[in-house]
């Protein structure tokens, strides 16, 4: 089977500093990877350069485009960048506001993306909306009403069905639920492993919170100062982690 | 009936009749002269040289007399005019530091070489209204001294002696002319210098106190301001070298603002520099200030959402005949615009009511 | 003759004329695309058809016909201002008779009479962007338009409809040229956005902006809508108070007191010459006396 994404010795330097380095690995289709680390591991600027948020300065993201076939979407032109990152592509920000439009109805932001590439029908964009804040638990009545109105988990919500309403392939997760309150947490993350399994969903999730990737990744990757330190099935690695900084993040994580 | 949008062409022919006499006002005060405007408004004269863009004291204040003393719309006529002259070529870029200075002060230094000249400034004067000068009266002997022959250094000068400010890198690319390509952004600085020196004054300022009072703060210092007159050279390609071809009055700020450095770079000041078509000294200061501001990305500074630290925000809003103009346009008619929106409001008005009308029915 | 003798033929000097062709050139070979020139300070306030004027001035010959509209009439006080303004610097002959014109400068509408392939008509337009209401930064929208995302431009209409059950633009109203760009027809009300695929080429100048875009002949020009809400180019529905025609976007203007109304033709030459034709409208014989 031919990889959804071929990641190759990404690399990504702030001036002297080290973004990220080194890293490379494949993801196949309906796989899940966790990428874990603590605040300035260079997790958030791997997501970034691989969402083609950031030009990374060295190494290859290849994906395999429904048209043609793998592609290195680091050097490909970026109209097709953005394309990419309408349809077969979505983000979920960790702060809603950063993926909503804050100033537009739920029902505008779900309709965003379908009209992007070329949804021209209000009853027929109307009712994908309809359909998705009732797969996200919100409340259809609220399709008029602006994310402003809306709890932080249900923004959060939002920003979800708005990325997943145009059925992409891959997904990139920024610490999905970070912010939320510990029990707006577990209904997320439930949510978001019935979405990942009953689409078929390819993710990374970028995050700190073991818990999230203990719930909804197949595999996992352990980053530190921007070097890739150890990655395998989540289990074995929660379980009976290798390398010295990964069992001091997961005896950290077992003291909380 | 059906009066309104008749008879256009008299009703302006009338107005601008009225517009006329009402500009000469009562014909028993005698007529100002260009030559009164120039010499007693000279400051006037100054803002609609700088905001005009043409050095030409005469035409400035034939320009404040016709315009009735409006500023604004001053400068538009000298703007009008100043499209439609020739360009013989480019002269050479004016050295401030052979400035024959009426006025140089700093606020950095108590003293150096050159020393502080106040010039003829209202600083220091107490704002009283002079009852003197509605009586005409003799004007008052006036002390005077040499004026220096070398030329006066500038005080920045002697911090990048020592490294303390950065240095600015010689850039001999010509600049973009403003009023002969369109704008684009990103800008390069000497854009931005172009459109902040006819920028409008009362912008610039505010724009200029926004970050003293911590929207987007970034320390300044008056370094040195001076005024005085530089000469202006120009290349004779049939001489094959530079003739002085006149001189102009130029105000220029350079201000010394704060920097903290960085793990890699020395603590050092940075600066901001304006520089304006006569003695227009708030305009100088406000335009080294907004430059300053202007300058975060390049000097490393974060974005902090500043009105000042937005490029296209200020360069986009900065000229008062763009605004001005756009403003007024509003006054022209609309009917056809009005029109659609009140048909519109009326059927969506309609459709509510029949819509309220049918769910009464139904209950 | 007169004190502008001392200007160039139409005011503007011929290399700032053939700068503007340029830019003429470019908008009709990429047509709806925004082409930025370096609009010049005009002896007419920005916002007052200065984008137009520097269109008009790079287009005309000695030989052309000119007419002026603003809000469809020819003797509304900036359209009459205009006018003057080529009689003196150009000394071009004017007219108001709408097929007689060859160069036709308008503000806000298109003419009623249908347009040939001999002529041009140069729009006024205060803001070329029909992006910047959704997006302030030009930045952004250049970018936005050079990749084709129109998302944001849906989202608008969307909203519109959800909100008001309809979509709520009634002039401006924004559309596609040539399947490519998203374009500000200028704020012509929609009821004359259907005429614009038209055999006369079409120009829009917008000088504060610095922009200049072109719709050539026969270019497809699509008013932006949904299937289910397609686009509706109404008017006020009653006939001319005048002459009657039915056909033409109306004006209203109120009467007495009472707040008794007429609706009148916009396009004043379209109603002279149908009264002169024999049409008569409800109120035509009052107004006559």
């Amino acid at each position: 089977m031919t990889p959804l994404l071929q990641v190759r010795d990404v690399a990504k330097f702030y001036g002297g500093r080290i973004g990220c380095t080194g890293v490379s690995f494949d993801l196949y289709p309906g796989e899940v990877m966790g990428i874990v680390g603590e605040s300035g591991s260079g997790k958030s600027t791997l997501l970034n350069c691989l969402a083609g948020h950031l030009p990374p300065d060295d190494g290859q993201v290849i994906f395999d485009t429904r048209a043609d076939g793998p592609v290195d979407t680091v050097t490909m032109s970026e109209p097709a960048r953005r394309m990419l990152g309408r349809t077969d592509w979505a983000f979920v920000h960790q702060h809603a506001r950063e993926g909503l439009r804050m100033g537009v109805s739920a029902g505008g932001n779900i309709g965003e993306r379908l009209m992007a590439v070329g949804a021209r029908h209000y009853g027929d964009i109307r009712h994908s909306a309809e359909d998705w804040l009732g797969r996200v638990e919100i409340d259809t009545g609220r399709i008029d009403d602006r994310p402003t109105q809306f709890s932080g988990g249900m923004q959060q919500r939002l920003q979800i069905a708005r990325n997943l309403v145009t059925g992409p392939r891959l997904v990139f997760m920024d610490e999905p639920t970070g912010g939320l309150d510990v029990s707006v947490q577990a209904r997320l993350l439930d949510l978001l492993r019935g979405l990942v399994r009953e689409m078929g969903l390819s993710a990374l999730i970028v995050t700190h919170d073991l818990a999230v990737v203990r719930l909804l990744a197949d595999r996992l990757m352990v980053m530190k100062d921007g070097h890739v330190v150890e990655t395998g099935l989540t289990d074995q690695v929660l379980d009976d982690p290798q390398h010295g900084y990964t069992q001091l993040l997961v005896s950290s994580v077992l003291q909380v | 009936m059906y009066v309104a949008v008749k008879g256009g062409e008299r009703a302006i022919d009338n107005a601008h009749a009225w517009l006329a006499e009402e500009r000469r006002g009562d014909l028993s005060v005698a007529e100002l002269s260009i030559a009164q405007i120039r010499e007693q408004l000279s400051l006037a004269v100054n803002r609609v040289m700088a905001e005009g863009s043409l050095f030409d004291p005469d035409l400035a204040a034939l320009a404040i007399k016709q315009s009735r003393g409006d500023l604004i719309e001053a400068i538009f006529l000298i703007r009008a005019y100043r499209t439609t002259l020739p360009r013989f070529g480019m002269t050479r870029p004016v050295e401030t530091g052979e400035m024959r200075c009426d006025r140089r002060i700093s606020a950095t230094f108590k003293d150096a070489p050159g020393g502080q000249v106040l010039g003829p400034t209202f600083d220091y004067t107490h704002r009283l209204l002079d009852f003197k000068l509605a009586a005409e009266g003799e004007p008052v002997p006036v002390p005077e001294a040499e004026g220096r022959a070398e030329p006066t250094p500038h005080i920045t000068e002697f911090l990048a002696d020592e490294d303390l400010i950065q240095t600015e890198p010689r850039d001999d690319t010509e600049p973009r002319d403003i009023t002969r390509q369109p704008m684009s952004y990103p800008a390069d600085r000497a854009t931005r210098a172009q459109a902040l020196t006819r920028g409008d004054e009362g912008f610039v300022l505010s724009l200029a106190y926004s970050t003293q009072r911590g929207y987007a703060k970034n320390h300044a210092f008056v370094g040195e301001l001076r005024i005085g007159m530089v000469d202006v050279e120009m290349e004779i390609p049939e001489l094959g070298f530079a003739i002085d071809i006149g001189e102009v009055q130029l105000t220029e700020c350079e201000t010394v603002n704060q920097f903290k450095g960085s793990k890699t770079e020395p603590p050092q000041f940075t600066r901001g520099y304006g520089l304006v078509f006569g003695q227009t000294e708030r305009k100088a200061i406000s335009m080294a200030l907004v430059d300053r501001a202007l300058r975060w990305e390049e000097l490393g500074e974060d974005d902090k959402g500043a009105p000042a630290q937005d490029e296209e925000f200020v360069l986009s809003h900065c000229d008062n005949i763009q605004a001005t103009g756009f403003l007024e346009h509003i006054k022209l008619p609309h009917y056809v615009d009005f029109q659609s929106e009140l048909e519109l409001v009326r059927k969506m008005r309609r459709e509510a009511a029949d819509a309220a009308a049918a769910r009464e029915a139904a209950q | 003759m007169s004190v502008m003798d001392e200007y160039n033929f139409a005011y503007i000097d011929e290399q700032t004329k053939r700068m503007i062709r340029r830019a003429i050139l470019k908008g009709l070979a990429v047509p709806g695309y925004q082409v930025p020139f370096a609009s010049r300070e005009m002896p007419m306030p920005y916002g007052w058809g200065t984008g137009g004027v520097q269109v008009s001035a790079a287009a005309l010959t000695p030989d052309d016909r000119l007419k002026v509209i603003d809000q469809g009439a020819d003797d509304t006080t900036n359209a009459v201002s205009i006018r003057k303004f080529f009689e003196r610097t150009a000394g071009v002959a004017t007219t108001e008779e709408t097929s007689e014109a060859t160069i036709i400068q308008t503000r806000h509408r298109i003419p009623e009479v249908e347009l040939t392939e001999d002529q041009i008509l140069v729009y006024q337009v205060p803001i070329p962007e029909p992006l910047r209401f959704l997006e302030p930064r030009e930045t952004e929208t250049r970018k936005m338009h050079s990749l084709e995302e129109y998302g944001l431009m849906h989202v608008k209409l969307y909203e519109d409809i959800s909100r008001h059950g309809n979509i709520a633009t009634a002039f401006a109203y924004p559309v596609m040229v040539n399947d490519r760009y998203v374009m500000d027809p200028s704020p012509i009300p929609k009821f004359d956005n259907p005429k614009m695929e038209m055999a006369a080429v079409q120009l829009f100048g917008a000088g504060r902006e610095q922009r200049i875009y072109a719709v050539p002949p026969w270019t497809k020009v699509v008013s932006l809508d949904f299937e289910d809400y397609p686009f509706d180019p109404s008017k006020a529905d009653h006939p001319c108070d005048l002459c009657g025609a039915e056909d033409s976007y109306l004006d209203e203007v109120i009467l007495d007191d009472a707040g008794n109304r007429m609706f009148v033709c916009s396009d004043t030459d379209y109603c002279r010459s149908r009264r002169e034709a024999g049409h008569e409208g409800r109120l035509a014989a009052e107004t006559m006396a």
